[in-house]
């Protein structure tokens, strides 16, 4: 390794924390994060000749706060600048400010600034794309060629995001027990949001829109280790590393999604499925379920079970269930009638599916589900009603090749490779 | 004399190494743990899931008290060992100057064993 590749990596580990507390101090992020790339700027100068600090944040947010005062003593006009010497001389206020970071004031210091990220006026990516920028440092190359689009535009996403935090203001109040159970929850759902970016990504993308859910990763281990008893951040951590185990197998060698059920199981990431599994048992142990946890747990049946007919089908239809309840959805209903006609059979799972139709239908999926139960079930001219509505909704080409293999099956006299109980799954289904 | 070598860094560091720099600090170590294994010193080498995995059980209650999280918060954590049987100090360290060298930042603590016991083979 050299110096270099360890001086980045110790920067961008203390970015959250030095971001957050600058924010702090100056309750303006555009100041905030310049006073943070001056500080890094200056890190990567002098580490390598005196060695690395003790702590790198500590020093990341004394230099960088320097640098700020100056620059607001600058734009005064009052006082000279200082020379670099007073500012390499930091053991003492070091000693001090890791003293005031061990107080774990720290904890809401980097949920204020997740939180800002996460605004209400802010549209879902703008918050992402913001995140991205502020809390995990992308450049705003790096994020264009994630979200597919062009610097320029992505630059200009991020510079209004920020002009409408500075209006509306950043919350500098330390928030109470509820409040920051209520940040918390926004903060898990935008990571998700994140997570969703990178997963959903398919075709050619999906490669470069790896590094999303990789970043969501990162962000929901913060989170853990700013709230380490929250089950639900918990859960969260786990169903991301859970799903994330199985990147390598979600994609053919031509770019096409591979469903659940078709993935080479050995190309899973058995690492980071213990890991999930792992925490997954930790949030359990509180006996406080919640939507992450239930979710991570219907991961987790399909990330240790050896092939999708050892599946324990009946478990995730009572997960689903228990998902139902908690966060009633359509979507959800449809997932679980997948579950359902595994370990039930098509026509229980039909009775589940048929009523969502008023509320679905403009879902590709619904109509995907709907009609590989109605063929299993053998009312083929149903089926292909149902298949042909499905590709009409579907937003890719791989979307509509899918379908259309369900549809080559049925010209085959309904003897075909899908004749087997499969039932394509919606995304998010596992 | 047998010594246990634990690896300790920041968390947030080796978390935030890409996957490309991660196996090539793998692969650095693995290159020194195979000489040493060859040699027949080299006994049980960990790395631990990150902290966030951890609970730690609290004995000094009654009953002991199950909480989230690594023992201690601290800067750098404890995030893996290695064990090795060797003449004494001088040589554990040497190995140890190898592993670093593998794979710089951080520390290595190295603490002789008193007691060792390996019931899957019953050695």
């Amino acid at each position: 390794m050299t110096d270099l590749a360890w001086l980045d990596a110790a920067v961008t580990g203390a970015r959250p924390q030095a971001m957050a507390a600058l924010l702090r101090y100056f309750r303006d992020l555009e100041r905030a994060e310049e006073a943070f790339q001056e500080a890094s700027l200056r890190a990567l100068k002098t580490w390598p000749q005196n060695g690395p600090p003790r702590d790198p944040a500590a020093w990341l947010i004394m230099v960088g706060r320097n640098v700020a005062i100056d620059q607001l003593r600058r734009e005064r006009r009052s006082q000279e600048l200082p020379d670099e010497a007073s500012l390499s001389d930091l053991d003492d206020a070091e000693g001090a400010l890791v003293q005031r970071l061990d107080d774990g004031h720290y904890r809401d210091d980097i949920l204020r600034l997740l939180f800002t990220c996460c605004h209400p006026d802010l549209p879902a990516t703008q918050q992402i794309a913001l995140a991205l920028r502020v809390v995990s440092g992308l450049s705003v190359k790096e994020i264009a060629r994630a979200f597919l689009v062009g610097e320029a535009a992505m630059e200009q996403r991020i510079t209004r995001a920020k002009r409408r935090i500075a209006e509306a203001g950043v919350a500098f109040e330390t928030p109470g027990p509820v409040e920051r159970a209520e940040r918390v929850g926004v903060v898990a759902a935008m990571i998700y949001l994140l997570f969703n970016e990178g997963y959903s990504a398919s075709g050619g993308d999906a490669q470069l829109r790896l590094p999303l859910s990789e970043e969501a990763i990162r962000l929901a281990r913060l989170l853990v280790r700013l709230f380490p008893s929250e089950p639900e951040v918990l859960g969260l951590l786990a169903l991301l590393l859970l799903q994330h185990a199985r990147a390598a197998a979600r994609v053919d060698a031509e770019g096409e999604i591979v469903l659940l059920d078709d993935q080479d199981r050995s190309l899973w990431d058995r690492g980071m499925i213990a890991e999930g599994e792992a925490l997954l048992d930790k949030a359990m142990r509180h006996r406080r379920p919640g939507p992450y946890q239930l979710q991570a747990a219907i991961a987790a049946l399909h990330s240790t079970a050896a092939s999708s007919a050892e599946t324990d089908w009946g478990q995730i239809d009572l997960l689903y269930a228990g998902l139902e309840q908690m966060e009633p959805s359509p979507v959800v209903t449809l997932n679980r009638a997948v579950a359902v006609a595994r370990a039930q059979g098509a026509e229980a799972a039909l009775a589940m599916v048929e009523p969502l139709e008023a509320k679905l239908a403009g879902y590709f999926h619904f109509f995907g589900v709907r009609g590989a139960l109605l063929k299993e079930l053998g009312r083929t001219a149903e089926a292909r009603e149902a298949f042909g509505r499905a590709i009409a909704l579907a937003r890719t080409a791989q979307e509509a090749a899918h379908i259309r293999m369900h549809l080559d099956g049925l010209d085959d006299n309904g003897r075909s490779r899908w004749a087997t109980k499969k039932v394509p799954q919606p995304p998010g289904a596992d | 004399m047998k010594y246990a070598v634990f690896c300790y860094h920041s968390e947030n560091v080796v978390c935030a190494w890409s996957r490309e720099h991660d196996e090539a600090v793998m692969a650095k170590l693995g290159a020194v743990q195979e000489t040493w294994a060859k040699a027949g010193k080299l006994g049980p080498v960990a790395r631990l899931m990150p902290t966030t995995a951890a609970t730690t059980v609290r004995k000094d209650n009654d009953p002991p008290l199950v909480l989230d999280g690594p023992f201690a918060e601290t800067k750098e954590q404890l995030l893996g060992f290695f064990m090795i049987d060797c003449a004494g100090l001088e040589e554990a360290l040497a190995f140890t100057r190898e592993l670093a060298e593998a794979n710089p930042g951080g520390a290595y603590e190295v603490r002789p064993v008193g007691y060792f016991v390996d019931w899957s083979t019953g050695r």
